[in-house]
């Protein structure tokens, strides 16, 4: 049972002028182990912040978030994180970024090294365990940040836009490589994205927050997932169903931000 | 003879070189953008130009270049020097180079002093209106001496005979100057003497800026013997006055009315003291002045206008060195001796500096008995005493031996210790570096690494750490901005003035650069990177030296280049205050010598070093950091 539960976090932030922004408002969902879950939002909707909470980065100013039982209160091996730049150490070479954490454990470098080996094939960067990170491309570096973060073998994998800064083509290449990482192995995946398009190919379920304060809007169970696994994704996007539902959520979002904006234009 | 070579050789690498430029641009694609910096890429050879030009006009300012190609011509210009100097007091009696004639010039200001001081005494509210009266009096008289000198009424005959005599020497000398027997030869003895004399001096430069001052040409004698008859003829008439038994009469009638009047003063009168010996004075000046009644010279005038174009034309084409070889000033005459005047003097030729240098950097001579950079042998037993504390001895178990009664010492375990960390043992020797330049590069870098060592932790703390960030920072931002020599006096004082002091003070430059640029890597690390590492894993201690310190890496380098470059100057600069070695110290005790030769290599070897220091943390730059920038 190593399910993700949140219970009624709240997370209010108070800035030195003592303004207060509700940026988290009685968030309570249950994420079954081996979901892919992804979240939407127009931007200031909190969910970087929910996630950072899920990785232990940020305490909830109340309610409470469990793992398999456990309230987290710190980061921890078991939820790794992929971050929007990959942030790789650049100083390091890829095989010394992926078993970056082996090593910080001090594990034996000979099984390290078999490992890290396997997970370069797995995300398709064979012979490139030498270089230097600062000389990859974007794609590559995010595969590392995924290598990296999968070779500690975490329960709960969070992404934070992992897929943002890349070109049209190679995001699509690495949302197969997401979708493939997640059936292979059946981790549990918090996903968080800009993109519509993105969050339905990906998600079982999605989540469409909303802003001030944040909370969840809207929940949709999703099919696309499954289908992704067998068909090729660029014909998902033209079923009338994805669609359908891709306007629909766009449309939601473009009403809050318009919310936003004249809520900002009257203050 | 080298520079001379080196002149040609000059010439010949900027005409190929330009030519070489000319053929690469017709042979080039041309590029017609401007502004494209393609275009400055390459160009070797106009490096090549850029340094010929710079040693040409070394060379050529230096004077090297007569130096090399005409030795004689410094001994030529010095006899020229000779005449013009000893013709410039004659001339100064007339409108030549100056305005009016001498005698006129004194008298005007004789006339102004006189009043000046009549106006002074009256104005005086010290003095008693009969005082003032006879100092007045005594004034006027003064003043009535002067017409006694310049009416030609009062020209004496025996005067009016000197001047037409030493008049006629002038004529005499300008009529024999030219021609090809002058000077009249000497003896056989006295030349042979002469010539002894001339084979005894030095050559030109070789003492640094002196020239050999006894003539060594034919047209160098010439003006040589001239300047010497000028000289005679000159201090003739300086010594001659033209005292009038009226004048003299009037003089020592103010004498004695000065004499008896001080005689009655008492001790205390200082006032009317200093004023009656003003009075004396101003009598004094006028008497010893050379005040002629007008036209009386006239004659003397006209010879030496003639004999001063004559000289002129003899110069011939000593004349033409001077202006082409001796750009921007000359040799000039002093007495007997005769120094440059101009760049030669300060700027040393690249003959003298280079042979200097090759002295400078041979271990037996060195500077003040020490090598510029050599190695000596050193007990290993020395370094190993410097490197370890005595107490290491003191907290040995036991004690120290005490002396038995036949008056022995027994060493024993503790004392054996104590021998090993204070040296005394007897080791095998290896060669150690030494000299100025070692010490000067030695305390940069133990002030650098010091500075290293304690900084870069203090700022990576200060830089996530809010209590130390506002615990050391008034500390760091009070001592930072004062200007590091501004400490050097103190931190002199209180560490003394060998190498302690100045290691201290490079630590405090290097010290505070340090903590800001670790400070800034620390505090510039991405938030994104740290959470990644924590998730992975990593402890607190793991960040910081994985993430964190690596992250800063390149803010700490170019820290250290920056430390680097201060610290060399601020060294140079506290060498000149105290101490005893140092490339710093060389350059100070040259410019207590003006050995303008040793400033400027020490000028060079600074350069040099400073130079290498720059690239060789450029190069570790580049290869420890490769991904800055690229993140």
């Amino acid at each position: 049972m190593s399910d993700l539960v949140s219970q009624n976090v709240n997370m209010i932030f108070k800035s030195l002028k003592g303004e207060t922004v509700h940026a988290l408002k009685d968030i309570s969902f249950t994420l079954k182990k081996g979901e892919l879950l992804t979240v939407l939002g127009p931007s200031g909707c909190g969910k970087t912040t929910l996630l950072n909470i899920a990785a232990g980065f940020l305490r909830p100013t109340s309610g409470t978030i469990t793992l398999g039982g456990k309230e987290i209160n710190g980061p921890g091996l078991e939820r790794g994180m992929v971050f929007q730049q990959g942030a790789l150490f650049e100083w390091l070479t890829v095989n010394e970024n992926v078993n970056f954490g082996l090593r910080m454990k001090k594990e034996d470098p000979v099984k390290t090294a078999k490992k890290v080996e396997e997970w370069l094939d797995i995300v398709g960067l064979q012979g490139f365990g030498n270089t230097p990170t600062y000389q990859l491309s974007g794609g590559m570096q995010q595969r590392v940040a995924l290598a990296r973060c999968l070779i500690n073998d975490p329960d709960l994998i969070l992404m934070d836009e992992p897929l943002g800064a890349l070109d049209a083509l190679t995001r699509e290449k690495m949302q197969s490589l997401v979708l493939k990482i997640w059936k292979e192995t059946g981790k549990t995946i918090i996903l968080i994205t800009h993109s519509v398009e993105e969050a339905l190919l990906l998600g079982e379920r999605a989540y469409v927050m909303a802003p001030r304060p944040g909370r969840i809007h809207k929940e949709y169970k999703l099919p696309f997932a499954s289908l992704g696994l067998k068909e090729d994704l660029r014909e998902i996007k033209n079923n009338k169903e994805f669609v359908t539902k891709r306007e629909e959520i766009l449309s939601m979002i473009w009403d809050m931000e318009e919310e936003i904006m004249g809520k900002e234009n009257l203050g | 003879m080298i520079t001379g070579i080196f002149t040609f050789l000059i010439i010949f690498a900027v005409i190929g070189s330009i030519l070489y430029g000319q053929k690469l641009i017709k042979t080039e694609k041309s590029d017609a953008v401007f502004g494209n910096p393609e275009r400055a890429k390459g160009g070797i050879h106009w490096v090549i130009v850029g340094t010929s030009f710079l040693l040409f006009t070394w060379l050529y300012y230096s004077w090297d270049i007569a130096k090399s190609f005409y030795p004689k011509s410094a001994n030529e210009l010095c006899q020229v020097a000779k005449v013009n100097e000893s013709l410039l007091s004659l001339k100064y009696l007339f409108p030549i180079e100056e305005r009016s004639h001498k005698s006129t010039a004194l008298i005007k200001r004789e006339n102004i002093n006189i009043s000046d001081k009549i106006i002074e005494i009256q104005n005086s509210p010290d003095l008693k209106n009969q005082v003032k009266e006879k100092f007045v009096n005594l004034l006027n008289k003064t003043r009535q001496t002067i017409p006694l000198l310049t009416n030609e009424k009062y020209l004496e005959i025996e005067t009016k005979n000197t001047i037409n005599e030493l008049t006629n020497r002038i004529k005499q000398l300008t009529e024999d100057f030219p021609k090809d027997n002058y000077p009249p030869p000497l003896s056989e003895e006295e030349e042979n003497k002469r010539i002894e004399a001339t084979k005894k001096q030095l050559g030109w430069g070789a003492t640094g800026m002196e020239v050999p001052p006894l003539p060594e040409s034919k047209v160098g004698l010439k003006f040589h013997t001239a300047a010497q008859e000028l000289n005679s003829i000159s201090d003739e008439f300086f010594a001659m006055r033209n005292h009038h038994p009226e004048y003299l009469r009037l003089l020592n009638e103010i004498r004695d009315e000065i004499k008896e009047y001080r005689n009655s003063l008492n001790d205390d009168q200082e006032i009317e003291t200093t004023y009656i010996k003003e009075i004396k004075k101003l009598g004094q000046r006028i008497e010893y002045e050379s005040v002629f009644p007008p036209n009386t010279l006239d004659e003397m005038e006209k010879a030496i206008r003639v004999f001063d174009k004559v000289q002129k034309k003899e110069q011939g084409a000593t004349r033409i060195k001077d202006m082409l070889l001796f750009p921007g000033g000359t040799i000039v005459a002093s007495g007997p001796t005769c120094a440059e005047d101009g760049p030669g003097r300060w700027l040393p030729k690249p003959s003298d500096t280079f042979r200097i240098f090759g002295d400078l950097l041979k271990p037996s001579v060195g500077f003040k008995m020490i090598p510029m950079i050599w190695y000596e042998m050193m007990g290993v037993n020395r370094i190993v005493g410097f490197l370890l504390p005595n107490w290491i001895a003191d907290i040995m178990p036991g004690k120290y031996p005490v002396h038995t009664s036949d008056g022995t010492v027994e060493p024993n375990f503790k004392s054996k210790v104590l021998d090993v960390v204070t040296g005394e043992f007897e080791a095998f020797k290896i060669p150690v570096p030494t000299g100025h330049i070692w010490d000067s590069f030695l305390r940069v870098f133990l002030g650098l690494t010091l500075g290293i060592i304690l900084g870069v932790p203090l700022g990576l703390f200060m830089g996530l750490n809010r209590f130390a960030k506002g615990f050391f920072d008034p500390l760091v931002e009070l001592y930072r901005p004062v200007p590091p020599l501004a400490w050097a006096p103190l931190v002199i004082t209180v560490f003394g003035i060998d190498n302690v002091g100045k290691v201290f003070l490079l630590f405090m430059v290097s010290f505070s650069i340090m903590i800001i640029s670790a400070r800034a890597g620390a505090s510039g690390t991405q938030l994104s990177k740290i959470h990644a590492a924590h998730s992975l894993g990593a402890s607190r201690w793991q960040i910081l030296r994985n993430v964190i310190f690596p992250n800063s890496l390149p803010e700490i380098l170019t820290g250290v280049r920056v430390a680097v470059g201060m610290c060399w100057g601020t060294l140079v600069a506290a060498e000149f205050l105290a101490g005893t070695t140092g490339i710093g110290f060389v350059e100070n005790v040259a410019r207590k010598y003006m050995q303008y030769e040793v400033i400027w290599i020490t000028i060079f070897v600074m350069g040099m070093l400073g130079l290498l220091f720059d690239v060789t943390i450029r190069k570790i730059i580049d290869k420890t950091i490769p991904w800055r920038g690229k993140g």
